[in-house]
């Protein structure tokens, strides 16, 4: 896996609770048996109209946020399907970290494994973000993994919180199955053990 | 010995490795999979040239994209390489697979339970988040993306954070009309579609050990609704029962011994949950969900909300949001909405008993002359029990299409979808936007309330019908 490094963007405000991973990415676009490319496909049913053109009323096209790396979010965003469509779709049309109240859990794992940080602020900060985001022209925030904070260019500046062995995992790029691998034995153990 | 839940006898039973501040190396004992969530994970087995550790723990079937009208006739050249696709996997991978042609094919958590797959005591993953479903039975089951199906196939293993465990009790006795499906609406309405996130809920209380193993199948299913990781179900007598006959069961020669086994896995008396929640069953009505979230529900008997009487802004604007896609105005009665559709089916409710409950709601009545309505069994195993039983004459003579199993309009892969704008009362378990189909608008209800909205071409109260259920 790649591995995670500084992110600097202004953030695209996605004023949704509840954001649910058919949302995310319509059921439509899973029948791919690729991983890549399903950054066209997120959030399409919101997107786009449907002649195909662009819905210039949903906030991924407002120009101030075309190129964001960042997204927020309101309280439990992924719920719904277990789809790792999600999280390619996202990662694929170039957001590196999400910022929300609340996760889904198994969107929130489903990030990990894509190099896509979810950080969780509590509702003050979220709407201090949602605010900021929609105000200044030239509103930048930075997240830096490795220091576990999220400072913007006005000064403001927040610790957040993540499991060690996460962040570890996205700093260094490791693949799971390799890890695992490395406890072959106890596998074995286990099985010749417990189970035939 | 200190008292254990059900959760932690199975958690325990299932370390193979664990370190301080790490998550801990789980084994699992069955993984199913399925066309959708499957092939990237194949792939990259095969692009690091690593085979499957257990082919005996893990079986596949293809029913989220699956035809209902003509399974031999794919017409959509997407749906028919995915299809193939896993076809070929399971043949490289040596994997058993319940293949269009197999008599028990199905929905993939109507088949785990119904050939003996699924197990108490074991832990259970598939690529779908309703693997919830097989926790009725006693198991830790729960659904992964598709990194984790790679690496639960490559090492039969998967690293897991413990998460946190939530006690729900439900007792009092279940008033007539009330099913398993609207106490488990009712709860997700209570707790709200994240009020579980980070636990695994239990679901213990007299009127949940009343209930039958499909049934309980229905509560545990709707568990990630409310935002669990999963749910689960003491196993007792009546989860043995059921299994006593199972084909993959039937047939072990250690039946016994593992039947005292499964018996002793019961949460024990004092056990302590991190959180708990205490409803009374007799005072749960029929449910209908209103709005684009399943904790948006409302009783049968009640209104659609006003957005004007919820202080919290974004709940407000959550809900305001939700009436403007379905096209609902505050303060509806909920026996006013009329439908266009009916769909009863999926992994919530497609089993024997929900479509033996729908026919005798439907026996001797008509499907309104405005409504489309269909049927479609969980499994191929289903839909031949309701052959013999003839209840598919009985929705065929009402004016239902009885269709091929698979996932259907629960989530609309395959043809069968909503238009634009179209209403429908569905036994799924998802309302979300588009969910079935793009533009359509989805009421969750139970089998025996889909029934009657068919017959009505609205809303009503299932109450007020003088049908003997018996125990459903
Ligand atoms: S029936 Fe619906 S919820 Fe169940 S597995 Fe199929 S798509 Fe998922």
């Amino acid at each position: 896996m790649e591995k995670f490094k500084t992110v600097e963007s202004r953030p695209a405000p996605l004023d949704s609770s509840n954001v649910d991973t058919d949302q995310i990415i319509p059921k439509q676009f899973l029948k791919r048996i690729e991983r890549t490319g399903f950054g066209q496909f997120l959030f399409f049913d919101w997107r786009f109209n449907d002649d195909g053109t662009e819905n210039d009323k949903f906030i991924l096209n407002d120009p101030r946020f075309k190129n964001s790396e960042i997204l927020l979010s309101q309280e439990n965003f992924g719920c719904g399907s277990s789809r790792e469509h999600a999280p390619w779709a996202l990662r694929d049309y170039g957001f590196k970290v999400i910022i929300s109240t609340s996760f889904a859990d198994i969107l929130y794992n489903n990030c990990f494994k894509n190099c896509i940080l979810p950080i969780i602020v509590d509702e003050k900060h979220l709407n201090y973000l949602f605010n900021s985001s929609l105000n200044f022209n030239d509103y930048k925030v930075i997240v830096n993994l490795d220091e576990m904070t999220l400072r913007d260019n006005k000064g403001f500046s927040y610790k957040f919180n993540i499991d060690p062995y996460r962040r570890k995992c996205l700093l260094e790029g490791l693949d799971d199955i390799s890890l695992t691998l490395m406890h072959e034995e106890k596998i074995t153990l286990y099985e010749n053990k417990f189970s035939k | 010995m200190k008292p254990e839940t059900l959760f932690d006898k199975i958690w325990n039973n299932h370390i193979v490795h664990e370190e301080d501040g790490k998550p801990t190396l789980l084994y699992i004992d069955l993984h199913l999979v399925h066309e959708v969530t499957s092939p990237q994970a194949f792939e990259g087995l095969r692009q690091a040239g690593r085979k499957v550790r257990k082919t005996n723990k893990t079986f596949a079937t293809m029913d989220h994209n699956v035809p209902t009208l003509d399974r031999n006739n794919i017409k959509d050249p997407i749906s028919a390489q995915q299809i193939e696709t896993l076809e070929n996997n399971c043949k490289e991978f040596q994997i058993e697979l319940f293949d269009l042609a197999s008599p028990y094919q199905g929905i993939v958590h109507v088949i785990g339970p119904e050939q003996g797959l699924t197990k108490p005591g074991s832990t259970i993953v598939c690529g779908d988040s309703h693997t919830s479903t097989h926790g009725a039975f006693g198991a830790l089951a729960f659904g992964i993306g598709t990194s984790e199906v790679e690496h639960v196939l490559s090492t039969q293993c998967l690293w897991q954070n413990k998460p946190k465990t939530f006690e729900v009790r439900v007792d009092g006795i279940r008033p007539k009309g009330v099913t398993a499906k609207d106490i488990i609406l009712n709860i997700i309405g209570e707790i709200g579609t994240a009020g579980a996130t980070g636990h695994v809920i239990e679901y213990t209380g007299d009127a949940i050990k009343s209930l039958s193993m499909e049934q309980r199948m229905t509560i545990c299913n709707m568990s990630i609704e409310g935002g669990a990781r999963a749910g689960m179900i003491s196993p007792d007598e009546i989860t043995l029962n059921y299994l006593r006959d199972k084909p993959r069961i039937k047939s072990l020669d250690n039946l016994d011994s593992l039947m005292s086994e499964w018996r002793k896995l019961a949460s024990d008396q004092g056990c302590v949950f991190d959180k708990k929640l205490l409803l009374d069953a007799a005072k749960i009505a029929p449910q209908v969900s209103w709005g684009t979230s399943p904790g948006m529900v409302s009783s049968v008997d009640s209104k659609v909300p006003n957005p004007k009487n919820i202080e919290d802004p974004v709940k407000r604007k959550s809900i305001e949001d939700a009436l403007t896609y379905m096209d609902l105005k505050a303060d509806t009665l909920i026996e006013d909405i009329k439908i266009d559709t009916v769909f009863i089916g999926s992994c919530t409710n497609g089993r024997i008993e929900d479509l033996i409950a729908a026919s005798k709601i439907i026996h001797g009545n008509k499907v309104s002359p405005k409504v489309k309505a269909i049927v479609v069994p969980g499994s191929q195993v289903v839909k031949y029990q309701a052959e013999k039983l003839g209840i598919d004459k009985i929705f065929k003579d009402a004016g239902f299409e009885w269709r091929e199993s698979g996932c259907s309009m629960c989530l609309a892969m395959n043809p069968d979808k909503l238009s634009p704008g179209e209403r429908a009362a569905s036994t799924s378990n998802r309302n979300f936007e588009g969910r079935q189909g793009k533009g359509g608008r989805t009421h969750l209800v139970s089998p025996t309330m889909a029934a009657a909205a068919a017959i009505e071409g609205r809303f009503i109260d299932i109450r007020a019908y003088d049908v003997d259920l018996g125990d459903y």
